[in-house]
């Protein structure tokens, strides 16, 4: 599982023209590396119910750490990351994923 | 604002729970165990099955490793309370985790239906392909 922020495999919609190209933000945090704004994946797929105990889906949001990956990084819209959250908890809960690695 | 609360629409939940392995052949009979107390306590059980015996993420009671069943439930609520309460007591049992599943899926319909709506809405008119190629993608990547 991929973990790091970087090696994310590159969802779908990252052709899509709707979303808002940030490279051109410029300036302030010039040395960052600039993410492209990725699109929510689950509105792409158009998904209603995020299940907890779907522990393939979690662990893509669930960074080495365990901690849940934030929004401005998975570009995950607000509702759809507050379902991840709320499922990402359920599933800690009853022991399918962890609260915190080492 | 007034609230209402329909109790004609039976509420439905599902129930996970963990069973320390180390008993597996006895799975059933406490699954079958937890279903008959549903149905006397006025309940339903629309779904029971096992997900199988798989790893924790984190020790529960020093065990490393539980068998995991599923269960869906629909009813008032009451049964809920009493299945909890008997997993509780239970020693076998090392974990449970109830979640109400009909508010969300009644929404996840909702949106679902709306989706459709529109859809049938927007190839009706004049039938023209726009973002043809974005919903063709999003197909795409669906295969994960």
């Amino acid at each position: 599982m991929s973990t790091n922020y970087d090696d994310r495999p590159r969802g779908g919609g990252y052709d899509n023209d709707d979303d808002q190209d940030r490279r051109s933000m410029g300036g302030r945090g010039g040395g960052r590396r600039m993410h492209r704004r990725r699109v929510c994946r689950f509105c792409i797929d158009k998904v209603d119910l995020i299940d907890f105990k779907d522990v393939r889906l979690l662990l893509n949001y669930l960074p080495e750490r365990g901690k849940i990956l934030p929004r401005r990084i998975s570009g995950n819209c607000a509702t759809h990351q507050r379902m991840l959250a709320e499922a990402i908890k359920r599933a800690r809960n009853i022991a399918l994923l962890p609260y915190t690695t080492d | 604002m007034v609230w209402r609360f329909d109790l004609e629409t039976k509420r439905q939940y599902e129930v996970v729970f963990i069973v320390d392995p180390t008993v597996d052949d006895e799975v059933t009979k406490l699954t079958d165990n937890f279903k008959q107390i549903v149905v006397d306590q006025g309940g339903s059980v629309t779904k029971a099955e096992t997900m199988g015996k798989r790893q924790l993420a984190y020790e529960i009671l020093h065990k490393k490793e539980g068998t995991f069943v599923l269960m869906e439930i629909e009813g008032s609520g009451k049964e809920i309370a009493e299945l909890e309460r008997r997993m509780r007591v239970n020693d076998r049992v090392l974990r449970y985790l109830t979640v109400r599943v009909d508010e969300d899926r009644r929404r996840a319909d909702k949106l679902k239906g709306r989706r459709a709506a529109k859809a049938a809405k927007r190839t009706a008119p004049a039938g023209q392909q726009r973002r043809g190629g974005g919903v063709e993608f999003a197909a795409d990547s669906n295969g994960e």
